[in-house]
């Protein structure tokens, strides 16, 4: 695992107070960990002071699971 | 009932009479204050009469980089937020004819969207909490509109329909968001009114008398306890009954 995907995943596990394990590349942040339409709001925050990017809103409304904020940080990243 | 021990409180536009009224009930009731105003003589005068648990925080809420910065400080200085009184607002009245953009916009700006700018800051704090309380002070006159008040009725009312809407944003992390609506006031403008014109008022007042900032401190204390948790999106009229809603 990479360490974008780890600290993302640390974070998830932080936010929404899941178990680590329920936290997989597939998971959905509302469908299956059980995130309301705040929570998401709250995980981008999260995620742009933990890696120092920015995620605008269209962005934003397209991270749904682990692996999209994970892709879309690692993008940010390699730009 | 009604202690705030351990809180940590900001009110805006502690140099008027009804802010630094409420920031005296806040620490009365236990928490620690802090006072922002544009006169920081004024703020360190109230610090003084206050003594212990309070931070002078000056901040010109006409700048719109303001209200974030002023919330990092009291976080930063005092450990947290968790109750905001938006109390700040200013009026720049005439007729609407005669109203330029400019005195509609002033008004807006410091009266609606720095109470919204300092909610926006102060909920992220909040919701990591899962508690906090957003009060606003509105107008009696953003019900009721008033003649040559155009951009301070629609500012006061405009409070009520963001922090209803606040309300329900964030009603999920335990934070409430309410308004007070204070009628008339007695301050150094009403006291320099003639007896004919005092009257006139008086008869549009039922229980007698003019308001007093305690009247209004006393509401903001309430909806900023541990008691009034299931009050949220709500307006507290206090105008001794000067309009009924």
């Amino acid at each position: 695992m990479s360490d974008t995907a780890e600290k993302v995943k640390k974070i998830v596990v932080e936010h929404l107070g899941v178990e680590e394990a329920k936290v997989t590349s597939e998971a959905s942040f509302i469908d299956d960990l059980g995130a309301d339409s705040l929570d998401t709001v709250e995980l981008v925050m999260a995620f742009e002071e933990a890696f120092g990017v920015e995620i605008p809103d269209d962005a934003a409304e397209k991270i749904t699971t682990v692996k999209d904020a994970i892709d879309y940080i690692e993008a940010q990243k390699a730009a | 009932m009604f202690a705030l021990d351990g809180k940590v409180a900001l009110v805006t536009g502690a140099t008027g009479g009804i802010g630094a009224e409420i920031a005296r009930v806040l620490h009365r009731q236990g928490a620690r204050v802090a006072l922002s105003g544009t006169r920081r003589e004024v703020l360190e005068q109230l610090a003084t009469e206050l003594g212990e648990g309070v931070l002078v925080a000056p901040a010109n809420l006409s700048d719109p980089a303001a209200p974030q910065a002023l919330v990092e400080q009291v976080e930063a200085e005092l450990g947290r937020l968790d109750i905001l009184v938006n109390n700040a607002g200013f009026t720049r009245d005439g007729l609407a004819m005669r109203m330029s953009d400019k005195d509609f916009a002033d008004v807006i700006e410091v009266d609606l969207a720095a109470p919204f700018r300092l909610a926006r800051a102060a909920m992220r704090g909040m919701m990591k909490r899962r508690a906090g309380r957003i009060i606003s002070i509105a107008s009696i006159v953003g019900t009721t509109g008033n003649p040559g008040q155009a951009n301070y009725a629609a500012a006061k009312a405009g409070l009520v329909g963001m922090s209803k809407s606040l309300a329900q944003e964030l009603a999920s992390r335990g934070i409430t968001v309410n308004v007070v609506a204070p009628g008339f006031i007695a301050t150094p403008m009403t006291d320099a009114l003639n007896e004919a014109q005092k009257s006139r008022l008086m008869e549009r007042i039922p229980l007698g008398r003019m308001g007093a900032p305690g009247d209004i401190a006393a509401a903001v204390a309430y909806l900023a306890s541990e008691e009034a948790g299931w009050v949220t999106g709500a307006t507290l009229h206090v105008n001794g009954g000067m309009a009924m809603t």
